[in-house]
């Protein structure tokens, strides 16, 4: 158990080191099937090793590497129960998928080595991250996915956008950050650890005032908000999609963003006491969903549409959690780790097939060009829509059942994700409708053809998952819901409606669903209508909030920055520093008269001290 | 009449003031150098004359440090003279005000 726990991680880390030393020598396509087989050994050890859990309840391990930071009783780490087990399956499965289609859309770059080198060095920190049994470990992981996160984001270095874009990334992530870390060491003041045991059992025997509890968690919110790119700080999603699209798919739509979701159902017990923070959690999400499905609607770019859908679907995961609903969100983390990256390989797929085309308003009439491709995106399409019986109508239906169950405000809530489902099935028909029906609107030269078999074979296996996905966990069979109960046993878990309401529930939700398609078709069957006007471009430019951001922080700061350089540092710093100067010289300006040059003045000076010398000692009666 | 000690300080006290006018008054290096030994001088007298009244040495070794003071002085003094003569002309130190601030 050990060793096998710890080589799911070892093997991508020593996939990464060998490829970080000699990914060049070993070239192409050599670098991505190291990398790739690294990804699906350890997916094969975590299937073996959660075995136990599938068939029953076997128990929770920890895995002992070594004592780490004795000052404060961490030691490195890891534990294997349910909850890692369903993420390290997601991150490994996905993951691999993802790695074996890189291979095929990375063909003939220069970075291919070092791309799958930073790929293994991304699953091995996400499974840092949802591996570790401590706060300090977990954020080890937390801020090595970061690390490779802007490396991928700005893969194309070259590129002047794809490195502001990275670098947008990091730096927004280090506010949330800024969150987690106080949040770390309000946890060790309280508890004097940082092991999850210990501080999940603290805080059932109530050594955790409400105060306290709220302060943690709208802290670790902070955090949570920033890497899963949460109102307020969603801003650097859209622009990561400059990096490589496999990486989107994996990184900035699967797995890495989801880490947020994660954290706050692994820090269930500390939500579970600050009811306030965990409501803060879930307007948060519905406010997000809201917002970034309406930015979707009138995007053009295809990959933005699907970031802004992932900020989106975030949203409803974090209500999901907020709702002290931690299966269904990890549920709906789960679906839509397996649509969001069939869609974000569909549409690498759609802009490899168009030269690298990805303003859908020049594609247009490619269902017939590459099939797979449009099956397999239909399919993730109708998931998305909240169609049954494939697996986003599943998990979005319990999140919205849960929502609405808890009664009063929160049926308020239950009303934004309605509406956000809506919208959600409007704009991803849009986008289906301006990609692959229509009059063909290419420019010149571009002939679209479907993509090798390297690439079409993943988008094949996650629209199986995508299609059987969701019957892991229905109202009629729970299994994940078994199976995760072990982690939340000693957490209050809110439930989704039995009976009549649930048929009511999900009657409404699919009827959103079908009118949101419904009338994007009817919008967009014909003809591409003008989308031109102040809505548009005001939802286009995602409310603008770039530029306000970009004003009011970034212009703030510049502000700053130069009054400090040109009026501080000028006047203020070397001021002080040439009057003391200017000072030294002036003075010396009214001594230099004593100096009169004449030795015979100089004799006088000294006799008239040694007379006053006299005269004073003679005064005091003595020497 | 006795020469009482009160004598010998009257009279270093003379050569004294004599040496400190002399220093002061005079323009040409030399006289001043020799202002300056008849202060050291006069300094000297009291010293012995002291030493002699109180029946102790330590007046006398005093002297002896004060003379070979002088005289190492008077050796690097006189040197300085000499060079600046050579290439001034004159031993008058009002004309050598180059170090006036």
């Amino acid at each position: 158990m050990d060793l096998s726990l710890s080589l799911i991680i070892f093997l991508p880390m020593g996939g990464m080191l060998l490829l970080f030393g000699f990914g060049k020598r070993i070239g192409e396509p050599g670098a991505g099937i190291v990398a790739t087989l690294a990804v699906v050994g350890s997916f094969l050890i975590a299937v073996v090793l959660a075995f136990d859990f599938i068939n029953g309840d076997g128990p929770a391990e920890t895995v002992r590497w070594f004592e780490w930071l004795p000052a404060f009783g961490v030691e490195a780490e890891l534990r294997w129960d349910q909850l890692s087990a369903l993420m390290t399956l997601v991150v490994t499965g996905v993951g691999s998928l993802i790695h074996l289609y890189s291979i095929g859309y990375m063909r003939g770059d220069p970075g291919f080595g070092r791309f799958f080198s930073y790929l293994n060095l991304f699953i091995t920190s996400m499974l840092i991250l949802v591996l570790a049994n401590n706060f300090a470990l977990l954020f080890v992981g937390w801020e090595l996915v970061g690390l490779s996160s802007y490396l991928l984001i700005s893969f194309w270095f070259e590129r002047p956008i794809a490195a502001a874009a990275g670098k947008k990334a990091f730096i927004v992530n280090r506010v949330g950050d800024v969150g987690f870390i106080l949040a770390l060491m309000l946890i060790f003041s309280v508890f004097g650890s940082l092991g999850f045991d210990t501080v999940f059992e603290g805080a059932h025997r109530g050594e955790l005032t409400v105060t306290m509890a709220t302060a943690i968690a709208l802290l670790l919110l902070v955090g949570a908000a920033g890497k899963s790119a949460q109102l307020p700080l969603y801003v650097w999603l859209p622009d990561a999609m400059e990096g490589p699209t496999p990486v989107s798919a994996l990184i900035h739509a699967a797995t890495m963003v989801t880490a947020g979701v994660y954290m706050v159902a692994r820090t269930g017990a500390i939500f579970e006491l600050a009811p306030i923070a965990a409501a803060t959690v879930a307007v948060v999400g519905g406010a997000t969903a809201l917002f970034a499905a309406t930015i979707a609607i009138a995007q053009r770019d295809i990959k933005r549409v699907l970031a802004y859908s992932t900020i989106s679907q975030l949203g409803y995961m974090f209500m999901g959690v907020g709702a002290a609903a931690y299966t269904a969100g990890v549920f709906h983390l789960m679906t839509h780790a397996f649509f969001k990256a069939l869609l974000f390989l569909g549409a690498g797929s759609v802009i490899h097939g168009m030269s690298g085309e990805q303003d859908m308003h020049k594609m247009g009439g490619l269902a017939r060009k590459m099939p797979v491709t449009f099956a397999t995106m239909a399919i993730a399409w109708l998931a998305i829509s909240g169609i049954p019986p494939f697996a986003g109508f599943w998990s979005k239906d319990e999140i919205l059942g849960v929502v609405f169950e808890r009664g009063g405000l929160w049926q308020v809530l239950w009303g934004v994700g309605l509406v956000t489902a809506l919208l959600t099935a409007f704009y991803m028909t849009r986008m289906m409708w301006l990609t692959f029906f229509g009059e063909p609107r290419w420019d010149d030269g571009v002939e679209p053809h479907e993509s090798p078999r390297l690439m079409t074979v993943p988008l094949v296996v996650l629209a199986g998952l995508s299609v059987v996905g969701g019957l892991v966990n229905t109202p009629f069979k729970a299994t994940l819901e078994h199976f995760l109960d072990p982690v939340f046993e000693a957490v209050h878990l809110a439930h989704a409606p039995d009976g009549s309401l649930a048929w009511i529930l999900a009657a409404v939700s699919v009827a959103a669903g079908i009118i949101g398609i419904g009338a994007a078709i009817l919008r967009y069957r014909s003809r591409v209508p003008v989308e031109d006007g102040l809505g548009w471009r005001l939802l286009g430019n995602g409310y603008y909030i770039d530029d306000v951001y970009a004003g009011v922080f970034a212009g703030g700061g510049k502000l700053g920055a130069d009054w400090l350089a040109f009026r501080f540092d000028v006047r203020g710093i070397d001021g002080a520093v040439e009057g003391i100067g200017s000072l030294t010289r002036k003075a010396g300006g009214w001594l230099r008269p004593l100096q009169t040059g004449f030795v015979r003045s100089y004799g006088l000076a000294i006799i008239a001290g040694a007379v006053g010398l006299l005269a004073w000692f003679l005064s005091r009666g003595g020497i | 009449m006795a020469v009482t000690p009160g004598w010998y300080m009257a009279l270093a006290a003379v050569l004294f003031i004599i040496g400190a006018g002399g220093m002061l008054l005079r323009r040409n290096a030399l006289v001043m150098f020799m202002s300056i030994e008849l202060m050291l001088n006069a300094v000297n007298l009291t010293f012995v004359a002291a030493g002699r009244e109180l029946n102790v040495l330590e007046g006398q070794v005093a002297v002896f440090f004060v003379m070979v003071v002088a005289a190492a002085e008077v050796v690097v003094g006189l040197a300085i003279i000499i060079a600046v003569f050579r290439r001034r002309q004159t031993a008058s130190v009002d004309e050598l005000t180059q170090l006036r601030g």
